[in-house]
């Protein structure tokens, strides 16, 4: 990357931070609350496109990882009692582990196996998350107590039901995750991911192992979209089987690839979007999953590139 | 009732489970095999057969048989006709890249089945089997219908056979599942080939649908079971062998339908599919393939 | 003229596929410091040898040393590390990248085995566009280059490894006249950092750049000599024209 595109890049992103940190004092209550769910379901997208956007991976089962994360905190706080905050910390990490032990076996394939593969192993996760229904109450899913809805952190407590804090936690979480994935994508490292994307076969002939580079990505995306799951869980009190379902891991798809796969504000771009139109047509008819296939092959037959990829390869060549 | 029997009798339900399956999965290894494409929404051709047969069955008054041999018609030739639009609307257009196909596959599944929802509705809706006939085995009696889709897979695999073995299609089908850009060469429609392979696959998840409906009743929801079933005989046969594909689904319907009696339906799914998913990591060519080199 | 360390060392190298003996038992030493050509028929095993030398294809029997070092069962990232380069016979770059991006990867591919003062990627980046000449272009992108100029791009790569053995497949393939007199020139000039082994077609540059030639046939190493030696070998003559 240039100098000048990274200044760009950097004041893109610093921009669209600040115009979300703004956005909770203009918007009213209930757009708030979708704020809220927006910016959680964008760093699962986020997660998503690290791995699809930047080393060139699709995985057809990030619903694993989000869903890891989601029982990860939830099932701690809900059966142990944990802090939200260790809760928080523990289902990151799991989801960090699942995805190293997953990306192992997983990254030996390529391609359509690789989709298939990664489909399969969420299946597994969604399929035990019903069977041990004793401790998940299965499709049902659980709420969180009461005494879950307050965070004490450094002296200060965080009371959940508040909209407002909510909507900040999200915020904070997705401001450190877009700045993580900017730091890394500008290193050294994230010079050979996109190496590895580009060309994989020679980048392995300069020297890099190319395997161990995938399986570091994978995991951060892993670990993102587990983040996700976990904030979740503990911003909105409930955690469930459908967030494990196939359905999550199409989401996280469609939303990077409608808002263009390989840029850093495209997959919030998505989520603003998808979010949106479904939010409408739900009021409107029981079948508004519709709008997820036709947006799915409205995409890959004409806009393939996504919104943003079509504006950087327009207009904006230095976007990231 | 005693081991034997019983044992007798989970065998029965496991043939009847295989032979739908052979059927599903056929369609699938077929579309795979010959045009290289992961076709996702496979269950969904199965569930929309299933509904069409409910129509069928509620459309056409009299005798059920006479509905449910209207089905077996118009069924698989409808949802062959929207699976050859498809093929011409989208999967041309991508070019068959598998990646890109996969995605457009998935948004076929969810259009499929939330237009469904809308024209027929969320409740499941049973259609009765064409004869009632039970027969009397000296420990229980057996549905006759079920015994008749047994039989019904066995006359519908040794045609797909025929057809890929002893005729000029067939031996155009598998030239372009040999070497696509040769047979091209020898002038060969590889093209339309594809729309009518693809027509095909889903003419017979259909007909596998319409097949299944006495016995499981018609829901907008019912192909997912079908789509990761056959993905599991698909890659434990082999994909795109079509020999390969009827040993596993013979081998996983009858071990579903043990497995499941023994432990929980949720447990056996589970442990399935994260064994197949194991197989086609390090076994890609099927647990009966041949190795590579 | 090269010293007579040896630099790689095969010793009953062998890749069958399935049937087919791609390369069948070849005795192989290559010298610290020379330029060495292989040479032969179409389909006589020349890239699958190449192939089995930086790791893209797995061997089927026999065994590779490399500066001492027996690198037989080492994946092919590690032998890059060890300072095998390989630039590919079908121009192989990043075409999205600028050229000096494709460049500073390569540089960034040798910062594994650099020992002391940190890497300058900036600079030794520059320093292997120059050596090619590419540097008035270091901003292109790189798949908009002209065919010529993305070989020398390739070159460049390879250079910027540092390598102590640089594999050439093909690399005169598609350039014009002019562009191979300016090869000649700059596999001269990195022979005097780095032994190079060149599998080629062209026989003008394989008899004015060779200090030595070996010749493959069905997958076994016919003859190997000085250019005058191969030039006068019965057997050399009769499987091209046998071929």
């Amino acid at each position: 990357m240039t100098k000048s595109a990274y200044r760009n890049n950097l004041v893109l992103n610093a921009g669209v931070l600040l115009m979300l940190f703004v956005l909770q004092f203009v918007l009213p209550d209930y757009h708030v609350l979708m704020a809220t769910r927006m910016m959680v379901l964008a760093v699962f997208a986020l997660g998503f496109n690290a791995l699809l956007g930047y080393i060139g991976l699709l995985s057809l089962g990030h619903a694993m990882f989000f869903a890891a994360g989601l029982y990860g905190a939830g099932l701690t706080v809900y059966h142990f009692g944990w802090s939200l905050p260790f809760a928080f910390g523990f289902a990151v990490l799991a989801s960090a582990v699942v995805a190293l032990v997953i990306g192992a076996v997983a990254l030996r394939t390529i391609r359509v196996s690789f989709m298939i593969v990664t489909l399969m192993f969420a299946q597994v996760a969604y399929l035990m998350v019903i069977y041990f229904a004793e401790w998940t109450n299965g499709q049902e899913g659980l709420s969180l107590p009461m005494s879950a809805r307050a965070v004490d952190l450094f002296g200060w407590t965080l009371d959940l039901s508040s909209a407002v804090t909510r909507y900040n936690l999200a915020f904070l979480l997705l401001a450190l995750c877009l700045v993580l994935l900017f730091a890394y994508l500008a290193s050294a490292r994230g010079r050979v991911a996109t190496a590895i994307r580009d060309n994989e076969g020679r980048t392995e002939m300069l020297g890099f192992n190319v395997f161990s580079g995938k399986l570091e990505m994978f995991v951060i995306s892993g670990a993102m979209s587990g983040a996700a799951g976990a904030a979740y869980g503990l911003l909105f009190g409930y955690i469930g089987s459908t967030f494990a379902s196939f359905q999550y891991s199409i989401e996280a798809l469609l939303f990077t690839l409608l808002g263009g796969a390989g840029t850093l504000i495209g997959p919030l771009l998505g989520v603003l979007l998808m979010v949106a139109m479904i939010d409408k047509l739900s009021e409107l008819t029981s079948a508004y999953l519709l709008v997820i296939g036709v947006v799915l092959i409205v995409v890959i037959l004409w806009f393939p590139k996504g919104i943003l990829g079509t504006v950087r390869e327009r207009w904006a060549p230095w976007l990231l | 009732m005693a081991l034997g029997p019983y044992l007798f009798l989970a065998t029965l339900e496991g043939l009847v489970q295989a032979a739908v399956l052979c059927i599903t999965a056929a369609g699938l290894s077929l579309v795979f095999g010959v045009m290289r494409v992961v076709n996702v929404a496979h269950g969904e051709f199965v569930m929309l057969g299933a509904v069409i047969a409910w129509f069928a069955a509620s459309l056409v008054t009299g005798h059920p048989a006479i509905g449910f041999a209207v089905a077996l018609v118009i069924s698989p030739v409808i949802v062959g006709a929207i699976a050859f639009a498809g093929e011409r609307l989208i999967l041309k257009r991508l070019d068959y890249n598998p990646e890109a196909t996969i995605v457009a596959t998935i948004g076929l599944l969810y259009i499929l089945q939330q237009t469904v929802l809308i024209v027929y509705g969320p409740d499941a809706r049973p259609v009765d089997p064409p004869f009632y006939y039970t027969i009397r085995f000296p420990w229980f009696g057996y549905s006759s219908y079920k015994l008749f889709v047994i039989a019904a897979a066995i006359v519908i695999m040794g045609a797909i056979w025929f057809v890929l073995q002893k005729t000029r299609a067939g031996l155009i089908m598998r030239a372009a599942q040999f070497d696509r850009e040769t047979a091209q060469a020898f002038g060969i429609p590889v093209d339309r080939v594809s729309a009518v392979v693809f027509a095909a696959g889903a003419g017979l998840a259909a007909l596998a649908g319409v097949l299944v409906v006495p016995i499981q009743q018609a829901h907008y929801l019912m192909g997912a079971d079908p789509l990761l079933l056959s993905f599991i005989v698909v890659i434990i046969g082999g994909l795109g062998s079509m020999s390969g594909t009827v040993v596993a689904a013979i081998l996983i319907g009858l071990s579903d339908g043990i497995l499941s009696v023994m432990f929980s339906p949720t447990l056996a799914k589970m442990v399935s599919t994260l064994l197949v998913a194991l197989v086609l990591v390090f076994r890609p060519n099927g647990l009966f393939g041949k190795a590579e080199r | 003229m090269a010293s007579l360390t040896p630099l790689l060392v095969t010793s009953g190298l062998k890749r069958h596929f399935g049937g087919l003996k791609a390369v069948d038992g070849v005795d192989f030493t290559l010298y610290e410091g020379e330029i060495r050509a292989i040479i032969g028929p179409n389909g006589a095993g020349k890239t699958t040898f190449v192939s089995l030398l930086s790791g893209r294809t797995d061997v089927s029997g026999g065994t590779i040393t490399f500066a001492g070092e027996d690198v037989t069962r080492l994946p092919a990232y590690k032998r890059v590390q060890r300072g095998i380069a390989y630039t590919f016979q079908i121009t192989n770059i990043y075409p999205t990248k600028t050229v000096a991006e494709n460049v500073r990867v390569a540089v960034q591919g040798r910062a594994h085995r650099h020992r002391g003062a940190p890497l300058d990627f900036e600079a030794e980046t520059a320093l292997a566009l120059d050596a090619v000449g590419l540097s008035s272009r270091a901003d292109a992108i790189a798949g908009e280059l002209a065919y010529g100029h993305q070989r020398l791009l390739e070159i460049a790569m390879g250079l910027a490894l540092e390598p102590k053995l640089l594999i050439l497949d093909e690399p005169t393939q598609g350039l014009s006249d002019a562009e191979i007199e300016d090869f000649l020139v700059l596999v001269r000039h990195i022979s005097s950092r780095a032994t190079v082994l060149l599998i080629e077609h062209n026989m003008h540059v394989v008899m004015s750049l060779a200090d030595r030639i070996s010749v493959l046939s069905r997958g076994q190493l016919l003859a190997e000599g000085t250019p005058a030696e191969i030039r006068d070998n019965a057997a050399v003559q009769e499987a091209y024209l046998g071929a």
